[in-house]
């Protein structure tokens, strides 16, 4: 079991967006979250990733067997937990490369591990670079600075190649992309997959889930997890709409 | 790879000041106090001529009728002028003719300052003028530079050997009575460097000079001429450091260059005088006065600053466009944290026809600090067809520091465009999130976002200086945030 969250109950500012969520996710998964907008998606990312403002008022996540919660946020991400947000951030001045270099140092120091040569560094830009097939110049620029929404996407992919995080989790990294960039998108999370590593994939849509094959799909509105089931699920949510679910939920 | 981010992280969690340490040596000392004895015996102490030892005493006479300035944004504490050493030698007599002379307590000084002196350990490339207190050490690189017909010698050897040369170019770019601090300088300049680059040469290695303070109670009043006749080029570095006390010292340079026609001159510096304690306890008044004239046309002056250190800076490196087609550039990043005051900016004077000037001024508090950006550009009714880019940004890091810019503009004539651009900005708490949720702890995300913020004017700098500016920038904002 990588990650578990026992009945999550999360607050800003005294208003409650997560009402009781419980999750498991094991080694080698893929889950997708889906649900209406403002019921408590992105809250739970940033929870996982350890953002200030939230206020978890009840419940506990486990991952790896430690309490996730007490970790600062930079622990977590050197234990492989990786974000791709939403609205990635821009750094003017900071090149790609000194950014990643920092960061990859950074995660191996804390794991006792030598720092990355120039060139060992260097060549693992480009086999990365590769792999997730993004081009050139957007590793020479500054991080995120004048990139187009999905530049910046396919950059938070790059980021996840190059960091190779145990737990990634997708923040509607497919919003706002086009066809081409979402398969790219898609592409880049496939080949990332291995039998030691899981994703979340928040999403709005169903599109991207034609690409990456989810092993489970939770629906989320108003701050709980109302039905789980398998990818025939996310069909299911297209084809109906969240209507029915809002439905479903209100004849309980 | 331009930084190793280990050392980095390394420097940040280990030290503090890492310069603070005092040499044990022998040292020659003037009686404490200003008067016009003292200036005599400065004098003959460096076996001056005659039109020096005017300069000095005339110097003296305005300077006892001046006041010091009164309208920068600084707290200064009243200073007692005649609490202060105006001169301290390390005992090595009047400079040193060859490194065999040279103490070696003061070679390891300046060793572990990272300023290796001895010839086969130099750094390629880069000639270095060591000064301490108020002497200069040693000049390295000197038959090299001869063969050029360069020279590239402390003040004081400059004065007896080139006389002509001093008399024709000392204070005519900063007047004797220039200002309460550059009379001050004039009346009792220790040492500080000399260079001159003939007609035509292009300074085949980067001139540095590399001040330090070593001796308790004393001032350091160093004085630098560049003089860089038609078609010459120099890249000319600075570098100083001084040891920790509890006590303030004064440091009052002068610093004039002067460009002929077709010249260039580049002058960098990495300014990290000891800033005083987290209390505010301490530390190196910084009050210097640097000013290039752009004499013959198409002649260009650069100044290029990084200033991190100094209790309390009081700075304004200037150019005076005066040739026409001239152009000066001013290129500053200036860090406070702590009880940190400084007040710095420039002042670009277009007199001749078609100068052009730009300014790039990144400001960055923190702590319980004031920064503030003080610049003139005044461009008079013959400059015509001039033009001037000012862009003057602030970074604020914490909420008890302040951040100030006093744009000064003059314009005389309707044919030349003056632009100015001012922001101020935070560190968002979504870049250091974004960093650290990448596995970048926020001491190295703080200096990453710096180093970025602050890029424009880092890349100015000379290879040798760029790398050290980066770590410094990094190291005094240790602590600033959380």
């Amino acid at each position: 079991m990588l990650l578990q969250i026992k009945n999550l109950h999360v607050a800003i500012q005294g208003k409650e967006i997560i009402k009781g969520i419980d999750l498991v996710v094991n080694e080698g998964e893929i889950h997708a979250i889906m649900g209406p907008n403002g019921t408590g998606k992105s809250t739970l990312a940033s929870v996982i990733a350890g953002r200030e403002d939230y206020e978890v008022t009840e419940g506990e996540i486990v991952y790896k067997g430690k309490n996730l919660l007490e970790m600062p946020v930079e622990q977590r991400a050197r234990e492989g937990i990786f974000l791709s947000f939403q609205y990635p951030v821009e750094i003017p001045g900071v090149s790609m490369a000194n950014f990643m270099r920092t960061a990859l140092n950074d995660i191996r120091k804390y794991k006792g591990l030598e720092p990355l040569s120039g060139s060992e560094f260097l060549l693992r830009m480009e086999e990365k670079k590769q792999l997730v097939e993004i081009q050139s110049q957007l590793t020479n620029r500054s991080v995120n600075e004048g990139f187009s929404g999905g530049e910046k996407k396919k950059n938070e992919i790059f980021q996840m190649a190059m960091l190779e995080p145990t737990l990634a989790i997708l923040d509607e990294t497919d919003s706002g992309l086009d066809i081409d960039a979402l398969r790219i998108v898609a592409n880049g999370v496939n080949k990332l997959r291995r039998p030691d590593n899981a994703f979340i994939v928040i999403t709005h849509y169903q599109r991207l889930l034609n690409y990456v094959i989810p092993d489970f799909v939770h629906v989320l509105y108003d701050g709980k997890i109302v039905k789980s089931g398998k990818k025939e699920l996310a069909l299911e949510l297209e084809e109906k709409g969240y209507e029915w679910i809002k439905k479903e939920v209100a004849s309980l | 790879m331009p930084n190793d981010k280990d050392d980095i992280l390394n420097e940040i969690t280990n030290s503090d000041y890492k310069y603070g340490f005092v040499t044990n040596i022998e040292t020659e000392f003037a009686p404490k106090g200003l008067s016009e004895d003292i200036i005599r015996y400065i004098s003959r102490k460096k076996d001056e001529p005659d039109f020096l030892l005017d300069f000095r005493l005339k110097a003296y006479q305005r300077w006892k009728e001046m006041q010091h300035p009164q309208w920068a944004h600084l707290d200064i504490p009243p200073i007692d002028y005649q609490d202060i050493i105006y001169y301290a030698a390390p005992k090595v007599n009047k400079g040193p003719s060859s490194l065999d002379k040279v103490d070696p307590e003061l070679l390891s000084t300046f060793e572990k300052l990272g300023i290796p002196l001895e010839e086969q350990k130099r750094l390629t490339g880069v000639a270095v003028d060591a000064v301490m207190d108020s002497i200069s050490v040693k000049t390295t690189f000197q038959e090299t530079l001869n063969k050029l017909g360069i020279i590239f010698c402390s003040m004081s050897e400059a004065i007896r050997h080139y006389p002509d040369l001093v008399k024709l170019y000392l204070g005519s770019v900063v007047p004797y009575a220039d200002n309460f601090y550059a009379a001050l300088n004039s009346a009792v300049f220790s040492d500080g460097s000399f260079v001159y680059i003939p007609k035509g040469v292009r300074c085949p290695v980067e001139l540095s000079t590399y001040f330090r303070i070593n001796a308790a109670k004393t001032g350091q009043f160093e004085r630098t001429l560049i003089v860089a006749d038609e078609g010459a080029y120099v890249s000319y570095m600075e570098g100083c450091t001084a040891p920790m006390r509890d006590e303030n010292q004064l440091h009052a340079a002068v610093v004039e260059i002067v460009a002929l026609k077709d010249a260039e001159v580049k002058y960098s510096t990495v300014q990290n005088w000891y800033p005083g304690d987290r209390e505010g306890k301490g530390g190196i008044y910084n009050f210097v006065t640097k000013r290039g004239l752009c004499k013959g046309s198409y002649s260009k002056i650069s100044w290029t600053q990084v200033e991190t250190g100094s209790a309390i800076t009081w700075k304004y490196p200037s150019c005076i466009l005066q040739g026409d087609n001239s152009r000066g550039e001013f290129y500053s990043v200036t860090v406070t944290n702590h009880y940190q005051q400084a007040d710095t900016g420039t002042k670009m004077i277009h007199l001749g026809r078609n100068t052009s000037s730009i300014i790039i001024s990144k400001g960055i508090s923190a702590g319980f600090s004031n920064n503030s950006y003080r610049g003139l550009v005044r461009v008079a009714k013959k400059a015509e067809n001039s033009r001037n880019y000012s862009q003057c940004d602030s970074l604020l890091l914490g909420d008890k520091c302040g951040a100030h810019t006093f744009p000064y503009i003059q314009v005389e004539n309707k044919s030349s465009i003056v632009e100015h651009e001012a922001t101020t900005s935070k560190i968002s708490d979504d870049q250091l999130f974004y960093c650290k949720q990448r596995g970048i702890d926020t001491e190295s995300a703080i200096g990453l976002i710096v180093n970025g913020y602050a890029k424009e004017v880092l890349k100015q700098l000379p290879m040798e200086f760029a790398a050290e500016a980066q770590k410094l920038l990094a190291i005094s904002l240790e602590g600033s945030v959380g």
